[in-house]
């Protein structure tokens, strides 16, 4: 862990993994897809029941890529690694996306099936709030000129609403409204008919494999602009102070 | 012990003798509610059945956008370096400046609390029932509202940013509230119940908020 806190190690390792982890990606995404649109419609919900495998998985990691921004958010505020700072500012904005994907497919969905675009529940109300929650997290990565400080400010703030991802997977069992319980992850094993989950179990490890190529690719674009931001910043005080030479720079740039 | 004495004593004497920090908390908190039967419409029997609710968001509105000189007046003028570079911890010196602020701030929004529900013509059982949940969840916002305060401390639009960043995590101090408050005018759910989660929010909030303020304001004062 501590060996890519380096970010040259960081790149090459993100320069490994990112073909393959696309095409994986892609082929489960196909895969998926093709299943779901097979799968047998539910007899009570029809052919709406396939709104799940997107909402779900999109759900799933609404909170797993919470997970993934707090030990970032640790790894800033123990070991000062500097890609967790990376981690955590690409993490912000795709967590933000997929917690859209799952309000959006989620108010699609209850439109049919409960008669309201939304309701006021307990586990719409704690996702609504990891949205806004990875909004203000966005915020702050806008407005601190000083990305040290913004990463420090967001790992606290993130730390702070972690609070609320027990809340949200607990909500459908403390508060008994509209929102189904668990069905997928719970004792007894699922309450899912097989031909239905396959294509969901799917549908998640390619939402996952999803992030973790968008993850990399942002991390890496993170580093970038930055070694970028570093040299534009040496290169503008090279050209003020005629004694430096300026070769080095661009044998700098060129090795980037 | 003695220098957070002193800190107290301090605080308390600039939020009482500079900008007029408690009494135009108050006048926050009486405009945002005067303008409801405006955007609602005067009649009494709605205002008394949301008045609970009026109450609340016009208290936690009063409360945060209060709290955003919490620590920026300490780093204008830099007794924040010093305050944190002093022996004394700064967990410490942040549940000493939120006392010091609710005393001043959200004390009168409590106790102005039964005289502005009576102006939105709420029963006396809705009044006392408000202004003990008011009295009980206030501390709760405050130290929520100091967390963001020590994030943006030394932004110059750290207001908006502010808010932006702690709303979301009031939801819950504000169900319960609301819940206690309105509890037994039809509604089925006892007094107690709401009101002892909030309170037990706010002694979380109380004891947990401290550690997350500190250390915002040891990282962004660096």
């Amino acid at each position: 862990m501590l060996r890519y806190a380096n970010p040259a190690n960081f790149l090459r390792l993100a320069g490994f993994l990112i073909p393959p982890l696309a095409v994986v990606t892609a082929g489960l995404l196909a895969v998926g897809l093709y299943l779901a649109v097979l799968a047998p419609a539910d007899y009570q919900q029809g052919e709406t029941v396939k709104i799940m495998y997107l909402h779900v998985p999109a759900a799933w990691l609404s909170m797993f890529v919470y997970i993934v921004m707090t030990a970032s958010a640790l790894g800033t505020l123990v070991w000062r690694h500097p890609v967790a700072d990376a981690a955590q500012k690409a993490a912000a904005p795709l967590g933000a996306g997929f917690t859209f994907i799952c309000l959006a497919t989620g108010s699609l969905w209850g439109k049919p099936m409960w008669g309201t675009w939304w309701v006021w529940d307990a586990r719409l109300t704690s996702v609504l709030v990891l949205f806004l929650l990875y909004l203000g997290l966005v915020a702050v990565w806008q407005t601190f000129e000083d990305q040290g400080r913004a990463a420090r400010a967001a790992a606290i703030l993130t730390l702070v609403g972690v609070v609320n991802i027990p809340i949200i997977h607990f909500s459908v069992q403390w508060w008994n409204t509209l929102h189904q319980a668990a069905s997928v992850f719970r004792m007894g094993g699922p309450a899912i008919s097989r031909p239905l989950l396959w294509p969901l179990l799917i549908m998640a490890v390619a939402f996952t494999t999803l992030f973790l190529t968008l993850h990399l690719m942002a991390v890496r674009n993170e580093i970038l602009r930055r070694r970028l931001r570093r040299l534009s910043i040496l290169e503008a005080s090279a050209a003020e102070t005629p004694i430096a030479t300026t070769g080095g720079f661009a044998d700098a740039l060129a090795r980037n | 012990m003695n220098a957070l004495g002193a800190l107290f004593r301090r605080d308390l004497r600039v939020g009482r003798r500079l900008g007029g920090g408690a009494s135009m908390g108050v006048v926050f908190f009486f405009i945002l509610i005067a303008l409801m039967p405006f955007a609602i419409g005067p009649d009494l029997n709605v205002l008394s059945r949301i008045g609970p609710a009026i109450l609340w968001i016009a208290g936690l509105l009063a409360t945060l956008l209060g709290l955003d000189r919490l620590f920026q007046s300490d780093r204008d003028d830099g007794s924040l370096d010093l305050l944190l570079m002093s022996r004394t911890p700064g967990e410490a010196i942040v549940l000493v400046k939120c006392l010091a602020h609710w005393l001043l701030t959200g004390l009168p929004l409590v106790i102005a609390t039964p005289l502005f529900g009576l102006m939105l013509g709420m029963s006396p059982q809705a009044l006392w029932q408000t202004t003990a949940s008011l009295a009980a969840g206030t501390p709760a916002l405050t130290m929520l509202g100091a967390i963001g305060a020590a994030l943006t401390v030394g932004l110059r639009k750290g207001g908006l940013l502010m808010a932006i960043l702690i709303l979301p995590l009031c939801v819950p101090v504000l169900i319960f509230g609301v819940a206690a408050a309105n509890a037994g005018q039809g509604n089925p759910v006892p007094f107690l119940t709401p009101f002892l989660v909030l309170c037990a929010l706010s002694l979380a909030a109380i004891a947990g908020a401290p550690f997350a303020a500190a250390a915002a304001l040891r990282a962004m004062n660096e």
